[in-house]
């Protein structure tokens, strides 16, 4: 399908451009297909392109060495990813996934300065953008590192489990996520953090808990 | 005598605040999920791996996927 205006129009990018300044920049705009899986970005690799998402969803995040996956965020329609190469000429900070089929356009580093020097508003779109990332990222290495969210998710998973008796409470990731001051990535990764210890085993709509005392433990709950 | 099978437990959809976006649907591995009028219905509940990956992308808060907690054994 060929790049249209329409949705060019409801990136934040280029919020406020007249269809005169929309259609000189749809010239610049390339559009890419992509199968559920597909990885659109390496982390570590060159590339650029800045890239929105235009249907579909994206999930952008980082490897550790020993093959952890930490989710920096999920990539919605009107939203971009890779702002960061783009601008400062080093390597991709992350990998992008494909969630689903998903369609994107991109604009090369070049065209992109060439739209910037042109469009003094998407400069000023640009700099919002990328302030609200920056408030999302520090809000996750506040997380990362300050807070002990592995506690806290060991103390609502005690307080709310089941001992067989009685109305079965029912939690969602974004629920533990509102009660621990964290955003949902974390809990994703707090559960396999305790997956992978064997506090904890996932049974498709269960949290089974294997361990009570190794739990209890990791909440501080023991002397 | 045959044992009544478990009802098989579905993830909770908010009709109400689904705007038909689709996302849910793009991302579902196991195609449980489509759009009947713009709104979200999950068809072959049974095949839901509950993935969450509905609830993640979901802007609105449409769709969730609760998890019981429970301790071995219980």
């Amino acid at each position: 399908m060929a790049v249209q205006v329409e949705h060019i129009k409801s990136i934040p990018y280029f919020a406020g451009l007249s269809s005169a300044e929309l259609e000189s920049i749809k010239s610049l705009v390339f559009e890419v297909e992509a199968e559920r899986g597909k990885l659109l970005l390496l982390e570590g690799e060159p590339s650029e392109s800045l890239y929105f998402v235009v249907s579909g969803a994206v999930k952008v995040f980082k490897t550790s060495a020993d093959g952890k996956e930490q989710i920096l965020q999920i990539m919605r329609p009107g939203e971009a990813f890779n702002e960061v190469p783009v601008f400062d000429g080093g390597l991709n900070l992350a990998t992008a996934q494909a969630m689903g089929p998903v369609v994107i356009y991109g604009i090369k580093k070049e065209n992109l300065e060439t739209i910037l020097r042109n469009h003094s508003k998407v400069a000023l779109n640009a700099i919002r953008v990328l302030s609200q990332k920056l408030r999302h990222v520090v809000s996750l290495v506040e997380d990362l590192s300050f807070r002990h969210v592995n506690a806290r998710v060991a103390k609502i998973l005690l307080e709310y489990a089941s001992d067989g008796s009685g109305d079965r409470q029912r939690l969602t990731q974004q629920e533990m996520a509102a009660m621990a001051g964290t955003a949902r990535e974390m809990i994703g990764r707090s559960l396999k953090d305790l997956m992978d210890e064997g506090i904890i085993r996932l049974e498709r709509h269960r949290i089974v808990i294997a361990d009570k005392e190794a739990l209890k433990k990791m909440a501080g709950m023991v002397a | 005598m045959r044992m009544a099978e478990a009802p098989i437990v579905c993830p909770v959809i908010y009709q109400d605040k689904c705007n038909g976006c689709g996302l849910c649907v793009s991302v579902c591995n196991c195609n449980s999920l489509i759009l009947i009028q713009n709104v979200i219905v999950y068809i072959e509940a049974s095949q839901c791996g509950w993935c969450t990956q509905c609830e993640a992308v979901c802007p609105t808060g449409a769709i969730c996927c609760p998890f019981e907690i429970v301790f071995e054994g219980n």
